[in-house]
């Protein structure tokens, strides 16, 4: 029978299959950061359970890290004994880590593909939502909760009651300035925040077969601001010659083998989808978001809406709680709302193309004087090689600060946030209410959008723009 | 985990569409490496103003609402970051269920894990109940066996997967239930492919 890529890579990891039981799939990567594992060791030592497969296992430290002084230690106590926490938990259990005197620490979801231990036709997992990332190599990958990372480690399986799939289809050529990031958000307004739900989406079409693999990423990445379980892009050359030469790929006859596998995963041409949904990529422009949801954006060339915009009481309702805590009238153009912070990084967005595209747009530039902007790189790797390629002399010549790698302030549980009434321009992915600290406010864009609302101090149609 | 077999109790309605877990504990106190100890910082930012004095508009922080075993709430509740911390935290503050529309996935799954209730109702139901709550002696009794939400003297039926009902009812690990399947795990490794990656 034709099958999608989505049941391909699930048939392959179904370990049992009961009726009536969730099937128990085989997990090939498991990967670990401080904050949502502490207790699921715990919880092994009280059952005297051991990891069942540190060669399948895989943690850094990420969300609590300082990007700044790390030479003086993590000052936040609660911080430093999470991050000690995981250190002790992986000597403790072989478990390799990416430490923070590793050059390869990073977000969590920008190592994995960076080391080449991200492959096709995987089972990727982590206590962490934006595990979807990874499905842009056509793995399999979704955020678990803690309970589930404690059975991961103790068993390599997790039970999983099979979602339905989904496909999203974008065709056509994305105009100018228009990035993966406006694809995603165009998704996301189109489906809504919860339009995913119970469905792991595969994206197609030959506007996500030009992306390169970074932009494969971004997408994949905010599948669950779409509700999604997770995302998945068919692997293809530009996949493969991401992978080929890095530290984790398979080399030699391996190589071969795996490259016969890949290229068996994609879809069949009739393979049916419980719910399809086509885009035309020549009419995403870039968005922002105005709101406190990711589906709440609009094209920077628009306006944010007012509660009677809409017909449904309830969404009136949500309308005007989140214009009143983002502080915006309505019908504010999206031109002439001023920001005070930039933030360059996340899982999202903190990958080299990121920083090239940002670089590109304010080379020779220099923030303007009421912003406070910031670059986090996603990785120790990507910081050395923005460095070697000058863009970090960009950053700096232009008035931003070159930070370390980490989550920063895509969730601000380092000292990395918002105060409140504070705004934003953010490459994160979140905008929910106190996410970058509270009372702050977030416009969700990509990076060129960000850099240019650096400079400008407001948000700019990068189209126009050539100040 | 302690079996679930019947909840009773009164309801606290917080009817707000996409209540997500950030809200529910936000990240500055997801710094503990305990699952208890969260209760005090549920719905922290709504809960409190910016000088850290109780909002006294804040359904929850109404004493009538102070005991309440079952939450009401709009659509896609708990969506958005996987943070187990927040059905450890809505536990720690006395829930034993949430009613809504529908859920976040990955809160749903989580919630089921530690014996707190997601309980999917169409948008009408979650709506007559929020109204019945808004008498805080208002009471509701859950049934897991029978799949049935009881107040206001109406009985509504409700669906679990059969599976997950028989886990709740009997409070069963879902680790020991894998252990169960050894054998066929290490069959399975035993057929990984060679090309597949490893840290070893
Ligand atoms: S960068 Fe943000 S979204 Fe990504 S893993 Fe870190 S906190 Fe989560």
């Amino acid at each position: 029978m034709a099958r999608t890529l989505f049941e391909k890579v699930w048939d392959d990891h179904v370990v049992r299959r009961v009726d009536g039981r969730p099937d128990l799939l085989y997990i090939d990567l498991h990967l670990v950061h401080e904050v949502t594992s502490p207790q699921a060791f715990e919880g092994l030592r009280l059952t005297g359970r051991p990891v069942r497969r540190p060669d399948l296992t895989l943690a850094t430290i990420d969300h609590g890290v300082p990007t700044i002084g790390r030479e003086h230690g993590i000052t936040d106590p609660l911080s430093r004994q999470q991050i000690e926490t995981l250190v002790e938990n992986c000597r403790e259990n072989g478990i390799t880590l990416f430490g923070l005197d590793d050059p390869r620490q990073g977000i969590v979801h920008i190592i994995g593909p960076e080391q080449g231990i991200t492959q096709p036709g995987m089972t990727i997992v982590c206590g962490d939502s934006h595990t979807s990332t990874h499905g842009a190599f056509g793995a399999l990958a979704f955020g678990i909760g803690t309970s589930e990372v404690e059975h991961v480690l103790a068993t390599q399986t997790l039970p999983q009651s099979r979602p339905k799939a989904m496909a999203v289809d974008v065709t056509g050529e994305l105009p100018a300035w228009s990035t993966a990031k406006d694809i995603i958000l165009a998704i996301i307004n189109h489906i809504g925040v919860g339009g995913g739900a119970g469905h792991v989406i595969e994206y197609r079409g030959d506007t996500i077969a030009g992306l390169s693999m970074e932009g494969r990423m971004t997408i994949c990445n905010m599948s669950i601001e779409g509700g999604a379980r997770a995302g998945m892009i068919a692997p293809d050359e530009t996949t493969f010659s991401y992978l080929k030469g890095r530290p984790h790929a398979p080399h030699g006859d391996a190589w071969d083998a795996a490259l016969d596998y890949w290229r068996s995963l994609p879809s069949d041409p009739d393979a049916r989808f419980d719910w399809e949904v086509v885009l035309h990529a020549e009419e995403i422009p870039p968005y922002v978001s105005w709101g406190t949801n990711p589906a709440q954006s609009v094209s920077v060339d628009g306006a944010v809406p007012a509660p009677g915009d809409f017909s449904d009481p309830a969404e009136q309702e949500h309308t005007a709680h989140a214009l009143s805590y983002m502080q915006l009238e309505p019908h504010t153009a999206v031109t002439d709302i001023t920001i005070d912070r930039v933030f360059l990084g996340s899982c999202t967005n903190g990958r080299i193309e990121d920083l090239r595209a940002a670089a590109a747009v304010i080379d020779g530039k220099k923030v303007h004087e009421n912003v406070h902007a910031m670059v986090v790189p996603g990785s120790g790797l990507v910081k050395m090689q923005a460095e070697q390629e000058g863009l970090a002399d960009v950053f700096t010549a232009a008035g931003f600060e070159w930070r370390d790698a980490g989550c920063s302030m895509c969730l601000g549980m380092n000292p990395d946030i918002l105060q409140p009434g504070e705004r934003c321009a953010s490459t994160s992915n979140r905008n929910f209410e106190g996410r970058q600290g509270r009372g702050g406010l977030t416009h969700l864009v990509s990076p060129a959008m960000a850099a240019a609302a650096a400079v400008a101090g407001r948000f700019v149609d990068v189209r126009e723009w050539s100040d | 985990m302690e079996p679930v077999q019947r909840i009773e109790g009164t309801m606290a309605p917080l009817m707000r569409s996409h209540v997500d877990t950030d809200q529910i504990i936000p990240k500055q106190f997801l710094k503990r490496v305990e699952r208890t100890g969260f209760g005090p910082f549920l719905f922290y930012d709504w809960a409190y103003d910016h000088e850290g004095e109780l909002r006294t508009d804040f359904v929850l922080n109404q004493p009538e609402y102070e005991n309440a075993a079952v939450l009401i709430s709009g659509p896609n509740f708990g969506s958005g970051s996987s943070r187990e911390h927040a059905p450890w935290a809505l536990l720690d503050a006395g829930f034993q269920a949430v009613i809504a529309p529908s859920f976040g996935d990955i809160f749903r799954n989580n919630s089921f894990k530690n014996g707190l209730v997601p309980i999917i109702l169409p948008e009408e139901d979650v709506s007559r109940l929020a109204e019945i709550a808004a008498d805080p002696a208002a009471r509701i009794a859950i049934d897991i066996a029978q799949g049935t939400v009881t107040a206001g003297g109406q009985t509504t039926a409700f669906y679990l997967d059969p599976f997950v009902q028989h886990c709740l009812l009997n409070g069963l690990d879902d680790i020991a239930i894998t252990l169960e399947s050894e054998a066929d795990i290490s069959t399975f490794e035993g057929a990984r492919p060679g090309f597949k990656p490893s840290l070893a």
